[in-house]
């Protein structure tokens, strides 16, 4: 059995290292494809990326339920970390939770079952954070939208490998949407709901 | 115990991730109000308290700011928030707009360009552009919903109806990404322009409605207008009399009790960075330089 002690740690300065990562993904966010670095570190458990481990300590706390796909829920090192360091409560029901971590995304749900918000409240989505192989290599992605000037091309290994053919749904549900952040390694890419992917070369 | 009396940049860890959640969403929804748990701040509201939540959710050790109150940097508003966030945050700060990383502002858009690297976090008094014309949240937040605009086309449309032309000269409505209409705080209508396809992130703070929203950076922007009445930013039809600027906003001035009067720049680091470049208007006492000099000398 793990004990608190033996649970990786969180990050060492908590307040300058929430900040700096925060800036990483508020960055990613406003320039949809750009690749941002999350530089603080802090231990990440099982199969979470270092990336991921920030943005939980960043962004996560009892305000925002958590859904886990099953690799992650089933491996109690990543539900005691969540657990001890952010306290945000782990839910079955991915259309009520805030963040959604998934680290298989070959087994990635229809993105229906998350939260999409309401017209009322576009906001009250969920956001998707899964972890991919690669942000700077594999097919290549041609990106439009609010924060790109023009295109911006982004270079990544995804799965699933369909996962802008799905968030083409997001066009006709505007303003409700999925929000995804794609994370490898240290590296964050974000995706929110108004950009469009216009062609892909290989 | 010498344990500092607040956190770093005054929130509490707990309200920034809010607060920081919140701006996530709004940059995802260009426009879109975002409801944020606005905490009471160490200032009254319509002091800023919605942007300097949002500056103290951002601000890093790294950051150079700027603070500007109706294109100022001098005036008691923006020294205090200044003051506010080097006492609390320990950064560094700026009255040079191309120097700052995040610019926190009352009411304008600084005259120089912004670029890529820069956050401009704008302080909001009533972020609903609605709200004069439907007072209900319920009903605002639906026709938000149903991007049902219409009656504030209805709206500019009396102004025309009136005076001949649209009077609205601050807080022009806006519509962001071709989708939510949105008030760009009473920033004066000639501001408009410079936050179409902006290379810097614009978020929008609002203390006492609890409201976060934001315009990415090469957003489109466009002031609502109708064909035969198209948008026209307002001017004075007069150069800076500091700096002999001809394409800055200009406050208007009362030198004496005698009607005297004299328009200058609003944007106080425009001025005196085209002062110091060597341009100077009709009401300039002295050459710069000449000014500069007596300075150090006296």
């Amino acid at each position: 059995m793990t004990t608190i002690a033996e649970l990786p740690p969180g990050f060492a300065d908590k307040v300058l290292s929430a900040q700096s990562t925060f800036r990483s993904v508020m960055d990613a966010m406003a320039r949809p494809g750009s690749v941002q670095r999350i530089v603080p570190m802090a231990g990440a458990p099982g199969m979470m990326m270092r990336g991921t481990a920030a943005i939980a300590l960043t962004l996560f706390d009892h305000d925002t339920p958590l859904w886990l796909d099953a690799r992650m829920s089933e491996s109690s090192d990543v539900t005691k970390w969540l657990k001890f360091h952010t306290g945000a409560p782990v839910v079955q029901d991915s259309s009520i939770a805030a963040f959604a971590l998934v680290s298989d995304g070959g087994a990635l749900p229809p993105l229906e079952r998350f939260a999409l918000g309401s017209s009322e409240y576009p906001d009250r989505s969920t956001t998707v954070i899964i972890q991919v192989d690669s942000l700077t290599a594999g097919r290549s992605f041609e990106l439009r939208g609010p924060g790109i000037d023009g295109v911006a091309t982004l270079q990544a290994s995804i799965k699933p490998f369909d996962l802008f053919e799905r968030l083409r749904m997001n066009e006709a549900l505007f303003p409700r949407g999925i929000d995804v952040v794609l994370v490898a390694d240290d590296a964050v890419v974000a995706i929110p709901r108004t950009t469009r992917v216009v062609s892909k070369g290989s | 115990m010498n344990a500092p009396a607040y956190n770093f940049a005054y929130l509490d860890e707990q309200t920034k991730r809010m607060i920081r959640r919140a701006i996530l969403k709004a940059i995802a929804i260009p426009g879109y109000q975002v409801p944020f748990a606005s905490r009471e701040m160490p200032m009254p509201y319509g002091w800023g308290t919605g942007g300097v939540q949002v500056t103290a959710a951002i601000l890093g050790p790294q950051d150079v700011l700027k603070v500007i109150d109706q294109g100022s940097d001098d005036t008691t508003n923006a020294i205090s928030i200044r003051k506010f966030f080097a006492k609390t945050a320990g950064v560094a700060t700026t009255t040079a707009t191309d120097e700052a990383t995040v610019i926190q502002t009352r009411h304008r858009i600084p005259e120089t360009a912004l670029h890529a690297n820069q956050v401009l976090v704008y302080q909001v008094p009533i972020p609903e552009p609605l709200r004069f014309l439907e007072p209900r949240e319920t009903e605002t937040r639906r026709m938000h919903a149903l991007a049902e605009y219409g009656l504030m086309h209805v709206k500019l449309y009396e102004d025309i109806a009136r005076f001949g032309h649209i009077a609205t000269a601050y807080a022009y409505p806006v519509k962001v990404n071709a989708r939510y209409v949105m008030d760009p705080s009473p920033t004066p209508k000639f501001d408009n322009p410079k936050m179409d396809n902006c290379p810097a992130l614009q978020l929008f703070g609002a203390g006492r409605e609890k409201r976060i929203y934001a315009i990415p950076p090469y957003t489109q922007v466009v002031s609502l207008d109708f064909e035969d009445h198209p948008f026209e930013p307002y001017r004075f039809n007069a150069p800076c009399a500091l700096c002999g600027a001809e394409n800055s906003y200009l406050d208007e001035i009362v030198t004496d009790d005698k009607g005297g009067r004299m328009f200058v720049c609003s944007d106080t680091d425009y001025c005196e960075g085209r002062q110091a470049a060597g341009h100077h208007g009709s009401l300039s006492a002295a050459p710069y330089k000449e000014k500069a000099q007596e300075k150090s000398n006296g």
